[in-house]
C-alpha cells in the first residue's frame, strides 16, 4: 500500500517532537528511516501507529485520508507494528500468541485451536517465516519470538509493516532471514517501514532512506549511490568519524591473566571453559562473538560478579577469586556493564548519585558514614563537562537522559578514576553514531594512558576498529588472540564456529 | 514516552557553531542546538509522572507508585477520603435518612440535613484534634507511636521491601520494655528509663531482623514472613501475660504488673495531670533526625536505597543487598519497639492482651501517606494522631461512630494505591499508564 504522510507536525509543551515532516512510502517499497535518538522517529511512528494525535497535517492511505484514533484503528486500515520489545505472552502458543484478539471461537466461547494451529501454519508457510504454532512462546529464541510478532500483524492483513530496531536482538545470521522475509513481504506489493540506527543495515534493505533531525526530515537519500559516512554525516548534522583513528599500541606489563577460567550457570552448568587469556597494559584486546557464547558470565567472572569455578584470575597481580566485587573494583577495574538500564544505572537516582554509584562510601564522597553532597556534586560538574554528558541538571534521574547520555555516564564513571582493567561489554549497543564517536575515542584515550582494556562487543565492526589483537568466544570456549590485522570474514568464520588453523592458515597463537 | 521531542532552536544559537562547514540537510543544526535538544528531551521525560514498568517487582512498582507520585496526588487522594466520609456521615445519620424518605417532596430537606450531620461531624473532628491544649495534647499521645510505625514501615520500603510486620514488632518492644519496667526496681529514672526504652528498641529490631535475614539469605518473602510474626507476636504475648511472670498477683485476668515509676516517660506538661503528652514524643522525634540522617545523608542509606530501587545496579556497583535488606528490616524493626515501649511507658504503663490495638498496621498507612519519605512520614503521623483523637471527640459530641476515622484511613489507602484513580477523579493531566507501557516499547 501506499503510504502518505503530508505535514505531519506534533507538539508537546515546549518542543516540537515533528515539524511539517512529509514522507511517502511507495507500494512494496521498504523505506529507511533514520535518525539519532531524539530526533523524533518514535512520535512520527506513534501518531501513525494512532497512540498519539497530530496537530496538524494528514495521512492518507492509496489516497484516501485516514482517521487514527486508537491502534485498533491503524490495524484496521492495514498497518502493523512490531515493537523493539516484543508483545506476547509467554506461556501461550504461538498460534494463540497470534490470534489473541481476534480468535475464532466455537460454542459457548470455547477456543477454536484446532483452526487457530492450521491458520498459523498457513499463514506462516505462506509468508515464509517457518514456526511451530503450537510451541510455547517461552521456549523460543529471540529471532523466532520476533518472527512470531511480524506474524502477529500479518495475521490482520497488515499492508505496511512498521519495523522498530528489529535487528538490535538478533545474530547476524537472524538478521539475514529477517531480510529474506522483508523482501518476501514488500514482493506482493506490501511495504515496510523499517527503523534502524545501523547504518549497514539501511544500505542492505531499504528501497530508500528518509532522514530524521530534530524532528524535520533532512533529506531522503537512495541507498545505492550514498555512502554510510554520507547517511551518518546527514543523520548526525556534521562530519562524523566513523572509523577510529589510533596510534599503533605500545604494550606493556601484564596486567589481566586468566588461566584455565572454568565458569558454571545457576543450574551447575559449564557456560565458560577453560580459558586462558592475558591483557597488557596499554593495549584493547576484543572479544568478539555472538552474543550467548559465554562472553557475559567470562566478564562477569573476571570483575567478581560470578564465581570462579575453575582457573584462576588476576588481575595486577592480585587474585579475583575470593575477593568481593567492591574490592575488585576498588583494586582498580573499571567495568561498563552490557546492559546498562539494569546493572549500569539506578534509574530513580540522579546524574550525581550515579557517577558516585561505585564510589559512594569512599573519600571525599563520604565521611565518617556521611555522604558530602559538596564533594560529589562538584565531581558531578566536573564530569558531566568532561564527558559531554547532556543532562538539564546534576539532579535530573538518570532514566530521563537519551541512551547514549546515560551510556556516557556510566562511561565517566567507570572510566574517570585510575583503573589497571578497563572491561567494557558492548559499549555502543543502543548509542547514537555521535555517542559511539566518542566512547570510542575515550577507549582509545584509556589504553593510550596505559590501561589494559577488555572489549567484549558482538559488533565486528567494533571489534575490528578498536582491538589490537582479537579473540573469538564460540560455546563458551576462547579461540586467540590473534594479531591485528585481521580480516572481517576469518573472524565471522570464527564466530561461527571455524576452526582457526582452518580459517587462518596457521596455529591459534600470538597470546604473548 | 517523550524521549523523540526535540525542541524548537533557540533563536539566536546559531551563531554559536558558525563556523562548521554546513554538510547536509536544508537545515541548518548546530552541535550546540543538538545538544539542547537532548537536554530539553531529557527535561521532558524527567516531568513525566511515575515511570512504572511492567517487569519491577511489587515492592519496585509499590516504591516507584508513591514516591513517583506527586504531592499533590497525595493530599486529593487524602481530600477524597473525606469526601466519601461525608457521604458516610450524611447517609448513616437518622434524620438524613428520613428526609430522604420524602427526597421528592421536599428534596432540601435531605440536603440541609446532610450538610449539617457532616458539617457538625467535622467540626468535631477539627475541634477534637486542634481544638484546644488538650485536644493537642492528645493529638500528640496519639501521633508519637504512629510516627514510629510509620518509620518502621517507610525504611524497609526504601530498601524495596514491605514490612507487614510492624504490629508483630511493636508487641515484642512493648513486651521486652514493659519487662524491664516492672521486673527491675530501685533504679534510678535515668538509668531504668533508658535502660527499658532500650530493650524494647532491641527487642523490636530483634523481631524485624528475622525475616531480614530469611530474606536475605533464602530469599523467603518478607510480607509472609512478617505477617506469619505478627501471629506469633500476638498469640505469643497473650499467652506471656497470663503467665505469672508478667501477671499481677492479685487480679486473675490477663493483666500485667505496672511499670516501676522511674521507668515511666515524664509528662511533659507535668502541672497539669489531665494532659498526657509526654517525653515519648520527644523520643520519636530524635529517632525520626536520626533515621533521616541514615536514609537521605549517610553512606548505608545510599546503599539502602540504590538496593530498593536496583539491587542488580547496586551488586554490579560492588554493594551488598543482603546487608542492606537486614539492615532495614532491623532499622524498622526497632522503630516498631520503639513504639511498643513508648506505648507502654508513656501511656498504658501495663500490658494488657491486644496493646498494640493495630498500631503497627497503622503504620502501613502513615507510611504510605507519608510517600515513604521521612519528613513526609512524621507529618503524615501527626495528621492520622488527629484523626484518631479528633475521632474520640466526634463520637463524644455527634454520635457518629468513631469507625468513621478508621474507614477514612482506610480510603485514603485505596485512593493512594490508586493514583489514577485520583488523577481521573480530579481531571489531572498525566501520562495514561497504558500508552507508557505501549510505548516503552519504542525504546530509544
Amino acid at each position: 500500500m501506499r503510504l502518505e504522510l503530508q505535514a505531519i507536525t506534533k507538539r508537546f509543551p515546549g518542543v516540537v517532537a515533528n515539524d511539517a515532516v512529509d514522507l511517502v512510502v511507495e507500494s512494496g517499497e521498504v523505506h529507511g528511516l533514520l535518525g539519532e535518538n531524539g530526533a523524533g522517529k518514535s512520535t512520527l511512528m506513534n501518531i501513525l501507529y494512532g497512540l498519539y494525535g497530530a496537530d496538524e497535517g494528514q495521512i492518507l492511505v492509496d489516497g484516501q485520508r485516514l482517521e487514527l484514533d486508537d491502534p485498533g484503528d491503524a490495524i484496521d486500515a492495514g498497518i502493523g507494528m512490531v515493537h523493539q520489545h516484543f508483545m506476547l505472552v509467554p506461556v501461550f502458543t504461538v498460534a494463540e500468541n497470534i490470534v489473541l484478539g481476534v480468535e475464532h471461537t466455537r460454542r459457548l466461547g470455547k477456543l477454536d485451536r484446532a483452526r487457530a494451529s492450521t491458520e498459523v501454519a498457513a499463514l506462516a508457510e505462506r509468508s515464509g517465516l517457518p514456526v511451530d504454532p503450537d510451541a510455547l512462546v517461552e521456549d523460543l529464541p529471540v529471532g523466532i519470538q520476533q518472527r512470531v510478532e511480524i506474524l502477529k500483524a500479518l495475521y490482520r492483513d497488515a499492508r505496511l509493516l512498521i519495523l522498530d530496531e528489529p535487528t538490535a536482538v538478533l545474530t547476524p545470521q537472524e538478521a539475514d532471514d529477517l531480510f529474506d522475509a522483508i523482501r518476501a513481504f514488500t514482493a506482493e506489493g506490501r511495504s515496510v517501514i523499517f527503523i534502524s540506527h545501523k547504518l549497514r543495515e539501511h544500505r542492505a534493505i531499504a528501497d530508500r532512506i528518509s532522514v530524521l533531525r530534530r524532528g524535520r526530515i533532512v533529506g531522503t537519500a537512495d541507498p545505492r549511490t550514498t555512502s554510510e559516512q554520507e547517511l551518518a554525516n546527514l543523520m548526525v548534522g556534521r562530519p562524523v568519524e566513523l572509523s577510529v583513528s589510533k596510534p599503533a599500541a605500545t604494550a606493556g606489563d601484564a596486567v589481566l591473566a586468566v588461566a584455565g577460567l572454568g565458569v558454571e550457570n545457576a543450574l551447575g552448568g559449564r557456560v565458560v571453559e577453560d580459558v586462558d587469556l592475558t591483557i597488557h597494559a596499554g593495549e584493547i584486546v576484543a572479544v568478539a562473538g555472538v552474543e550467548g557464547n559465554g562472553q557475559s558470565p567470562l566478564v562477569r567472572a573476571i570483575t567478581g560478579l560470578q564465581d570462579i569455578a575453575e582457573g584462576t584470575v588476576h588481575i595486577a597481580g592480585r587474585a579475583v577469586k575470593g575477593a568481593t566485587r567492591k574490592q575488585v573494583l576498588r583494586d582498580g577495574t573499571g567495568h561498563v556493564p552490557e546492559d546498562r538500564g539494569s546493572e549500569g544505572l539506578v534509574a530513580d537516582f540522579s546524574v550525581a548519585e550515579n557517577l558516585v554509584l561505585n564510589l559512594w562510601d569512599a573519600e571525599p564522597f563520604a565521611r565518617r558514614g556521611t555522604l558530602q553532597f559538596a564533594a560529589i556534586n562538584a565531581h558531578a560538574r566536573e564530569l558531566v563537562d568532561a564527558y559531554d554528558i547532556r543532562t538539564p541538571s546534576i539532579a535530573t534521574t538518570a532514566g530521563s537522559l537519551s541512551g547514549g547520555n546515560q551510556q556516557k555516564l556510566v562511561v565517566a564513571r567507570e572510566f574517570d578514576r585510575p583503573i589497571d582493567l578497563l572491561v567494557a561489554s558492548q559499549p555502543t549497543r543502543g548509542v547514537d553514531v555521535g555517542s559511539i564517536e566518542y566512547i570510542h575515542t575515550q577507549l582509545v584515550a584509556k589504553r593510550d594512558e596505559g590501561t589494559a582494556v577488555l572489549l567484549v562487543s558482538s559488533e565486528l565492526d567494533e571489534v575490528l576498529a578498536l582491538a589490537d589483537r582479537v579473540a573469538v568466544m564460540f560455546h563458551g570456549r576462547l579461540v586467540g588472540p590473534f594479531d591485528t590485522p585481521i580480516s572481517k570474514e576469518a573472524v565471522g568464520r570464527m564466530m561461527a564456529g571455524a576452526d582457526p588453523a582452518e580459517v587462518l592458515g596457521t596455529p591459534p597463537g600470538g597470546d604473548t | 514516552m517523550s524521549d523523540q521531542q526535540p525542541p524548537q532552536p533557540p533563536p539566536g544559537d546559531d551563531d554559536a557553531d558558525a563556523g562548521r562547514p554546513e554538510d547536509a540537510g536544508p537545515v541548518a543544526v548546530t552541535e550546540a542546538e543538538l545538544a539542547q535538544a537532548e537536554i530539553e528531551a531529557a527535561k521532558e521525560r524527567a516531568a513525566d509522572t511515575a515511570a512504572v514498568t511492567l517487569d519491577a517487582t511489587f515492592s519496585q512498582r509499590l516504591i516507584a507508585a508513591l514516591t513517583g507520585t506527586s504531592v499533590t496526588v497525595t493530599i486529593l487522594a487524602f481530600v477524597s477520603a473525606l469526601v466519601i466520609g461525608a457521604f458516610i456521615i450524611a447517609v448513616s445519620e437518622d434524620a438524613v435518612r428520613e428526609a430522604l424518605g420524602y427526597f421528592f417532596a421536599r428534596p432540601t430537606d435531605a440536603f440541609r440535613t446532610g450538610f449539617d450531620a457532616v458539617g457538625s461531624a467535622y467540626l468535631a473532628l477539627l475541634q477534637g484534634s486542634l481544638g484546644g491544649v488538650p485536644q493537642v495534647s492528645e493529638t500528640l499521645v496519639s501521633s508519637t507511636p504512629l510516627i514510629l510505625t510509620g518509620l518502621a514501615v517507610a525504611v524497609p520500603l526504601r530498601a524495596g521491601l514491605f514490612n507487614i510486620g510492624a504490629e508483630g514488632q511493636f508487641v515484642a518492644g512493648g513486651m521486652v520494655a514493659g519487662l524491664v519496667g516492672f521486673a527491675i526496681t530501685g533504679l534510678p529514672m535515668v538509668v531504668h528509663l533508658p535502660l527499658a526504652l532500650a530493650a524494647g528498641i532491641a527487642a523490636g529490631a530483634a523481631y524485624g531482623w528475622v525475616p531480614g535475614v530469611l530474606k536475605a539469605r533464602t530469599g523467603a518473602h518478607e510480607v509472609i514472613s512478617t505477617i506469619m510474626l505478627n501471629n506469633i507476636g500476638l498469640l505469643v504475648s497473650g499467652y506471656l501475660i497470663s503467665t505469672t511472670l508478667f501477671r499481677r498477683p492479685d487480679r486473675a485476668d490477663p493483666i500485667s504488673r505496672s511499670v516501676e515509676e522511674s521507668a515511666r516517660f515524664p509528662r511533659l506538661i507535668w502541672w497539669e495531670p489531665s494532659l498526657r503528652v509526654n517525653a515519648s514524643l520527644l523520643v520519636a522525634l530524635a529517632l525520626a533526625v536520626a533515621i533521616f540522617w541514615l536514609v537521605e545523608r549517610s553512606t548505608r542509606g545510599f546503599e539502602l536505597n540504590a538496593v530498593g530501587m536496583n539491587p542488580r545496579a547496586a551488586t554490579a556497583a560492588g554493594m551488598s543487598p543482603g546487608r542492606s535488606v537486614i539492615l532495614a528490616m532491623t532499622t524498622g524493626g526497632a522503630m516498631a519497639g520503639a513504639a511498643g515501649a513508648a506505648v507502654i511507658l508513656g501511656l498504658q504503663y501495663r500490658l494488657t492482651i491486644g496493646f498494640s490495638a493495630g498500631l503497627g498496621f497503622d503504620g502501613i498507612t502513615v507510611a504510605l501517606l507519608g510517600r515513604g519519605r521521612i519528613g513526609g512520614t512524621v507529618a503524615a503521623g501527626v495528621l492520622i494522631g488527629a484523626l484518631k483523637a479528633g475521632g474520640r471527640n466526634m463520637q463524644a459530641q455527634t454520635g457518629t461512630s468513631l469507625e468513621l476515622a478508621l474507614v477514612i484511613q482506610a480510603l485514603i489507602i485505596v485512593f493512594i494505591a490508586a493514583p489514577g484513580l485520583v488523577r481521573a477523579i480530579f481531571r489531572i493531566k498525566a501520562e495514561d499508564l497504558a500508552t507508557t507501557q505501549v510505548s516503552k516499547g519504542w525504546g530509544g
